[in-house]
């Protein structure tokens, strides 16, 4: 007896004492916009959710803590880049995440590589982070431009919308978009009839869309983003060009653009995202946490803040795995990339070699107001492309990492 | 249907039309750009900001009354007027006998609060705003299918703009105004209330502005920086124009919108820059803008 | 009417202090500021003391011309950026030595000072402000489309390089240093233009330029040269900024870029010396630290432009001389 009990002591202070060896202490940086154009899509909702992500993976590991601090880039990649080179040097922050805008992600990104830290990318879309411009700290999570026009385009393409015009945003992204959707369409089997390019912010798109609806292609392909999108979908239904028969492709939308659209107006988009907060009933059960977590009431989450979520956890579930002490960027992203993910808003997928994390994506179009029941019921399902096809394949990214 | 330049007819007019539209925004702005400098000196930098707010409280008026787009056409210019008056009363009126460049500088930094402001009240996405059921549709005129709405916005536009040029020129009250401005302390003498009546007319160019705002709120995206971007066209074309010419900022107006609708034609990657170019030549050639006075 | 000198000149030059005293309270400062410079990178994170020093030479280039010539630049991001982005290129793309690189895009933006200042010296007052702003626009859409900007994504990974091919500016110290000496220099140069007969001249064009014309001068001669002058300085601050950051981007270019110039000159001090240097710290510090209250720095910026219009008009340095009646 006195021998159980002293063994069970001895058990006991021994469990303690390996427990408090085992402490993990972790520093995450939330870097995104918060007070400009990219505020809704990130914004303090990627903070709400960050928070939420760490609440939700320290509640089963007491042994991790996580401290969160968050900034605003401002859309400014100068602002970017000192902000994520004082985290990385003074502030101590091992991971980076978020990052709406391309412009500043990839100077974050070169920050991450020459200080062999962690970069997780969730708002950018620039596919070039796992394509030329790669490196081994960064993880992009949630989107990229290639997975827009794949989705879009290839799943348009099979329902019927073989032949399509393009308005381009007149610049690298537009330019890039429009590319990437054209390979797509015509791979196919479907036919580019006519394109044309409008300056970026152009206010007024009723002359590009003259010009589509004159083209009669079946699909208008919209390679623009922000508030060119809005504009060209506004003004697409002041020209009935949805009510003529012709299907308006988004190739890059969040849902909040679709909320500030109003169903009204937007009805009938098509459009590719990885992940809908009334998809079902777990996503909505999140969507509630997410409020009460600080996110502004009567707005919705977008997939960005789903990414931030899903990559905190993800992060966190590999430098458990790697035990305490310190690890490098490039060590704890390799772990990552071993590691299959699994969590509750993108189900199960995977990290590629390039950085590129794989999951399902989702086509999309926006319901009639007469369908939606209640606020935020924006989309249904037109169909489901599997991460296998999804995202593109490391050998075509032109990425260093991928050898051979 | 014959071709110009290798473009069908029927585009081409459809471009010329739709540059008219486009005209009388600018039109609009420019005209209460000019109203205010002419009559004030002031550059208002913060007309789009005050743009912005029209089609704002447009929408907030949608919101929380269900007042459509008719009454606030009315009723959103008044109350952005009645703001655009608090701030001369309260911000303008010390620098009147400062350089120009405080009033600039004042309003640039007016413009940075509404639309902070607004943005943190309603996001930076957008916000939806449809066309008015009675202006719903359009009618096929054969070249083009011209939407209703586009139609109104000519016409509105064109009264608007002519009737405030009538006012300041061909009327007792306008003729008032542009003594005001000109000898200020001698009008006083004649017993009429000047700073009341500069009061009115930072008012009433702001109001533009605000109306402006509302009849963009149905076609283009309701956002903070709706203004912003519109700005610094507008300031070319009242540049071109000259700048306290009424006149000059309403043909100007119209005349660069169309101008711009036929670049989007022939030569689309310059639409954004065209006005730009135009202004630099008519600085080499007319320094003091097109209908501009010198002095 | 419309170009008319009001009796209240933008620069306000009452406080004339007595010369002895004014010269030492100048000299004074200068090195009071030297030293603050030489100690705190060791205090404070060297990589944000060079860009706040970048953006010091901004300023001050940019109160050249608006405190000494009174003429106010809507459209100074045009130099800044653009030497940036030359430098960028020059840096990544033609492989040159940082020192190379950075006189690249000086030159850049000189060519660009004489191009749009001859455009711009043709009107006063507001004209001018609208027509600088104009062509900065013009020219951002440009960099928005051009290919070696790079567009939306900038010019990115710029190689900090060997200065002279010897020495190593990824070492922070070595950086630091090469940035303190151009921004010193920027700045004696600065000094030296004000305190010439040529900056006598430009200081009669601001307070009365048909009295300049009447006595004989050719007044747009010497505002295009300070035009030129202001634009190269803010060039050379663009190029520098471009080495230490890594990167040249389109917000480099853009409007808003203009704008927080004039404000950090205006919270600063229009017209002092060292006015423009205090203004861009506290507002990058500010930036930064505001960051807790992400949504409102749009807000906070306008409320301050709005407070140093109506109440604050001679800026922190310009407040602090006049109280202590020297010259800063």
């Amino acid at each position: 007896m006195k021998k159980t009990m002293g063994l069970a002591a001895l058990a006991v202070m021994l469990a303690c004492g390996t427990a408090s060896a085992q402490q993990i202490n972790v520093k995450i940086g939330v870097l995104s916009d918060m007070s400009s154009l990219y505020a809704d899509i990130g914004g303090p909702g990627s903070v709400a959710a960050a928070k939420m992500a760490i609440a939700d993976f320290t509640k089963d590991h007491a042994n991790v803590k996580v401290e969160l601090i968050s900034g605003d880039h401002q859309n400014k990649p100068d602002v970017g880049s000192q902000i994520a080179n004082q985290w990385f040097d003074v502030d101590k922050v091992d991971m980076l995440i978020d990052v709406p805008n391309s412009g500043v992600a990839l100077a974050v990104s070169e920050v991450a590589k020459q200080k062999n830290k962690i970069f997780i990318v969730s708002g950018a879309a620039a596919s070039t982070l796992t394509g030329a411009k790669c490196n081994a700290n960064t993880v992009h999570w949630t989107y990229d431009t290639w997975m827009l026009a794949n989705g879009t385009g290839k799943a348009m393409v099979k329902t019927g919308g073989d032949t399509w015009f393009f308005l381009t945003a007149d610049y690298a992204f537009g330019h890039a978009l429009e590319a990437d959707t054209s390979a797509v369409v015509e791979k196919n089997g479907g036919k580019i009839v006519g394109k044309v390019r409008a300056p970026l912010n152009t206010n007024d798109f009723s002359s590009f869309l003259l010009q589509a609806q004159a083209s009669k292609a079946k699909v208008i392909g919209l390679a623009n983003a922000g508030g060119d999108t809005i504009n060209s979908i506004k003004q697409a239904a002041e020209f009935g060009i949805v009510k003529g028969g012709q299907k308006l492709a988004g190739l890059l939308v969040f849902s909040s653009d679709v909320n500030a659209l109003g169903l009204q107006t937007a009805q009938g988009l098509s459009l590719t995202e990885t992940w809908y907060w009334d998809a079902n009933d777990t996503n909505r059960a999140w969507t509630k946490r997410w409020h009460e977590a600080g996110a502004a009431a009567g707005k919705f989450p977008t997939m960005i803040h789903a990414g931030v979520y899903a990559g905190i956890l993800h992060y966190l579930k590999a430098r458990l795995a790697m035990g305490p002490g310190e690890h490098d960027g490039k060590s704890v992203v390799a772990k990552m990339k071993s590691m299959p993910t699994d969590d509750v808003l993108f189900g199960k997928g995977t990290i590629d070699v390039t950085g590129r994390k794989r999951h399902d994506a989702y086509l999309f179009e926006v319901k009639k107001p007469s369908e939606s029941k209640h606020p935020g019921d924006f989309y249904t399902l037109k169909a489901t492309i599997p991460a296998s096809e999804a995202f593109r394949d490391p050998k075509d990214s032109g990425c260093s990492l991928v050898s051979g | 249907m014959f071709e110009i330049f290798g473009i069908p007819s029927n585009a081409l007019f459809g471009q010329l039309l739709i540059g008219l539209i486009n005209g009388s925004f600018y039109a609009l702005l420019s005209l209460g750009l000019a109203v205010i400098f002419g009559m004030l000196n002031i550059i208002n930098f913060s007309h789009g900001a005050q743009y912005m707010l029209g089609a704002f409280v447009a929408y907030l008026i949608l919101q929380y009354s269900g007042l459509g787009y008719w009454p606030a056409l009315i009723v959103a210019p008044i109350i952005v007027g009645i703001t655009g008056m608090i701030i001369e009363r309260t911000m303008l009126q010390w620098l009147y006998k400062l350089d120009h460049l405080y009033g600039l500088l004042l309003t640039f930094g007016l413009a940075l609060i509404i639309e902070g402001v607004a943005r943190n009240l309603l996001g930076s996405a957008g916000l939806p705003y449809t066309v008015p059921e009675s202006l719903q549709g359009g009618r096929n005129l054969g070249f083009m299918f011209l939407p209703n709405y586009r139609a109104w916005v000519i016409v509105a536009s064109l009264t608007i703009c002519f009737g405030t040029w009538f006012v300041i020129e061909r009327t007792r009250l306008g003729a008032y105004l542009r003594a005001a401005t000109e000898n200020p302390t001698l009008v006083r003498a004649f017993g009429i209330n000047v700073p009341l009546l500069i009061t009115l007319t930072y008012g009433f160019g702001v109001a533009l502005a605000a109306f402006a705002g509302v009849m963009a709120a149905p076609i283009y995206n309701v956002s903070p920086q709706m203004g912003s971007e519109l700005i610094i066209v507008v300031f070319a074309v009242v540049v071109i124009g000259g700048m306290g010419s009424i006149l000059g900022a309403i043909v100007t107006g119209f005349g660069l919108g169309v101008i711009e609708g036929l670049t989007k034609v022939f030569f689309p990657e310059a639409s954004n820059t065209v006005i730009f170019v135009i202004m630099a030549i008519v600085l080499l050639v007319r320094p003091a803008g097109l209908f501009g006075r010198r002095g | 009417m419309m170009e008319q000198r009001v009796s209240d000149p933008l620069v306000d030059p009452s406080a004339t202090p007595p010369s002895a005293l004014r010269k030492q309270s100048e000299t004074i400062a200068f090195v009071v500021m030297v030293a603050a410079l030489i100690i705190a990178p060791f205090f404070t994170y060297p990589l944000f003391l060079m860009q706040a020093m970048c953006f010091a030479l901004f300023a001050c280039a940019f109160n050249l011309l608006i405190g000494y010539v009174g003429l106010l630049s809507f459209g100074h991001a045009l130099y800044f950026g653009w030497a940036s982005y030359l430098s960028a290129y020059a840096a990544k793309t033609w492989g040159f030595t940082p020192e190379l690189a950075i006189l690249a895009g000086i030159a850049t933006a000189a060519l660009l000072g004489l191009l749009a200042g001859s455009l711009a010296i043709r009107r006063q007052g507001i004209y001018f402000a609208m027509i600088t702003l104009a062509l900065a626009q013009m020219m951002y859409f440009f960099a928005l489309q051009a290919k070696f900007t790079g567009g939306e994504d900038g010019i990115q990974a710029v190689p900090r390089g060997h200065l002279f091919g010897v020495i190593d500016l990824r070492n922070e110290m070595n950086m630091y240093v090469l940035v303190l000496v151009i921004f010193l220099a920027g700045f004696l140069f600065i000094y030296r233009i004000i305190h010439s007969p040529f900056g006598e001249v430009l200081k009669a064009i601001r307070e009365n330029e048909q009295r300049a014309i009447s006595l004989g001068y050719k007044t747009d001669r010497y505002k295009l040269v300070a035009f030129v002058l202001s634009a190269t300085l803010a060039g050379a601050a663009g190029a520098t900024k471009a080495i230490v950051l890594q990167l040249a981007s389109l917000t480099d270019v853009n409007w808003p870029m203009s704008g927080e110039v004039v404000l950090m000159t205006l919270v600063g001090g229009l017209g002092t010396i060292f006015g423009p240097i205090v203004g861009s710290f506290v507002i990058l510090v500010m930036q930064y630290k505001l960051s807790v209250l992400g949504e409102w720095v749009l807000v906070i910026q306008g409320v301050i432009f709005v407070s140093c219009v109506l109440l604050f008009r001679r800026g922190i340095i310009g407040e602090l001389a006049n109280k202590l009646r020297i010259r800063l």
